[in-house]
């Protein structure tokens, strides 16, 4: 048996990796189909807000962050849906804030915290027993709600407008959309770490793009490309030394450029 | 009375942020009928096709659909909405015309996503991705979207905008077929009037009120055009 699997860390690393390369890619394909890529980027920071409160209030930093970054998330899409912020304001504004927040809860509780830092980039020793079973239920949800509402989160992010002329309820399918992304983030933060999540919901969808044919293909091979990104990057961080999170999005940037280069060129 | 109105607009209003664009519109609507909206730019027309689907709520006046007031109706698959190409055309991800048709068809029915691309002639396109068609064939798409959730009223919004003018004769051909045939009534906004006139059984021009609704035939005798868009102009009025 390799050496990486003598080590139980590694194996919740793993299994949460396989979580994070399915769930972020999936979410990305609506998301980047919407152009609104900068949400589950945005989310991630303010997620370090929740992890911060988690640390400095002695509850799960997991927990923290997932009700943080859910409650920001209905922030973010009322401010949108109400027009009393562009998009790209809303998101930037909540993406300096939270981690504004992040900081200064920490110099609140007097200790430089090793944790937060791990949480900044991700980490492959960190994901505990407690942790696995959070990511794993919230993982089944994403999937759940993703495979019961394909059809409206697809025709949502094809053309608001005209989902919203045929009945579909838009705003509620958005607001459904924008909490999958912040259940998401939660999933990666171990791992890959709030300030590099963006990427992975985002990469991998980019170079399923280029060889996809159909909307569902782009989903399906975004996750395909997701899983061999975070699986051999964790691979890769346990056997050369090297950070995480960091490895597996240069994985899947790695990845994009073969996309580019297999590339049809009838596309 | 009893009323085979489709769609009824009484003493309608709009504005956006106090800036009238819609005063006092009166239009009735009848099952069957072929209406072309026409009128300036900035006249109000997609403003009310927005109020029709139900995206923008009248500010003054009743909608009625179906004899249903607006704010009750829930029907919205009665109404297939083909929207200006340019808005939908450059989707960024691969997606295929098939993917695009079942958006349409309630609870993605398969039989409906087939049927609404037979009826516009495109089901040898089904596989294909959006982004490799031509304007023209785009367009057909859309119509084969809105047509899979089987509506009564199909709404079209500058359908021709993009499309050459060869696609355009077969687009218009299609759009009197289903006219025609389905009894499908159609209420088509256009900036192309020559053309207009030629195709659709009623006209509507609007310019902030409603300047002209009836035959276009009586809209060429008389001096509406130059009302509306104040200049002269000419109509070249085909044989049929």
């Amino acid at each position: 048996m390799l050496t990486i699997f003598h080590y139980s860390f590694m194996i919740r690393a793993l299994i949460a990796g396989v979580a994070i390369g399915i769930v972020a890619p999936l979410i990305g394909t609506f998301v980047v189909a919407k152009r609104y890529a900068l949400i589950a980027d945005s989310l991630a920071h303010v997620s370090l807000a929740g992890v911060a409160l988690g640390i400095l209030l002695g509850v799960s930093p997991l927990l923290g962050a997932l009700a943080v970054s859910v409650i920001a998330a209905f922030v973010i899409e009322r401010l949108r849906s109400d027009r009393r912020v562009t998009a790209e304001v809303a998101l930037a504004m909540f993406l300096s804030s939270g981690l504004a927040i992040a900081v200064v809860l920490i110099g609140l509780s007097n200790k430089v915290n090793v944790d937060l830092l791990s949480f900044l980039f991700g980490s492959i020793t960190t994901v505990s027993a407690n942790d696995l079973w959070l990511i794993g239920g919230l993982t089944l949800a994403v999937l759940a709600t993703v495979t019961c509402l394909y059809q409206q989160l697809a025709y949502t992010s094809f053309n608001e407008e005209q989902a919203r002329a045929s009945g579909l309820p838009v705003n509620l399918i958005n607001q459904v959309l924008i909490i999958l992304t912040a259940v998401m983030v939660v999933v990666s933060l171990r791992i890959v770490g709030g300030l590099l999540i963006g990427a992975l919901t985002v990469i991998p969808v980019a170079a399923a793009s280029q060889l996809a044919h159909s909307f569902k293909q782009t989903a399906v091979y975004a996750v395909l490309i997701g899983l061999v990104a975070v699986v051999s990057g964790l691979f890769a961080s346990f056997y050369l030394d090297l950070a995480a999170g960091g490895t597996i999005v240069l994985t899947a940037l790695i990845l994009f450029i073969v996309a580019i280069i297999l590339r049809p060129s009838h596309n | 009375m009893m009323s085979n109105a489709a769609i009824e607009l009484n003493h309608v209003s709009f504005s956006y942020n106090h800036e009238p664009v819609l005063t006092d519109i009166s239009l009735r609507i009848e099952s069957g009928d072929y209406v072309g909206v026409i009128g300036p730019n900035g006249g109000g027309k997609t403003t009310l096709m927005r109020l029709l689907l139900g995206l923008l709520q009248p500010q003054e006046g009743t909608i009625t659909l179906w004899g249903t007031p607006l704010p009750r109706f829930k029907n919205w698959h009665s109404i297939g909405y083909v929207p200006q190409r340019v808005d939908s055309g450059d989707f960024r991800l691969p997606i295929t015309v098939k993917e695009v048709v079942s958006f349409g068809a309630p609870r993605n029915n398969k039989i409906a996503t087939a049927a609404a691309l037979e009826q516009v002639g495109i089901a040898d396109l089904a596989k294909r991705g959006l982004r490799e068609l031509s304007g023209g064939q785009q367009q057909k798409v859309f119509i084969a979207k809105a047509l899979a959730a089987e509506p009564k009223v199909l709404i079209l919004d500058e359908p021709t905008v993009g499309v050459d003018i060869a696609a355009q004769d077969d687009f218009y051909q299609l759009i009197a077929r289903l006219n025609m045939e389905q009894r499908l009534t159609i209420i088509m906004v256009s900036h192309d009037i020559d053309v207009v006139v030629n195709e659709v059984s009623k006209l509507a021009c609007i310019n902030d009120h409603l300047v002209y609704h009836g035959l276009p035939k009586n809209f060429i005798e008389k001096d509406y055009l130059s009302n509306l868009y104040g200049k002269t102009r000419k109509f070249i009025l085909h044989g049929h």
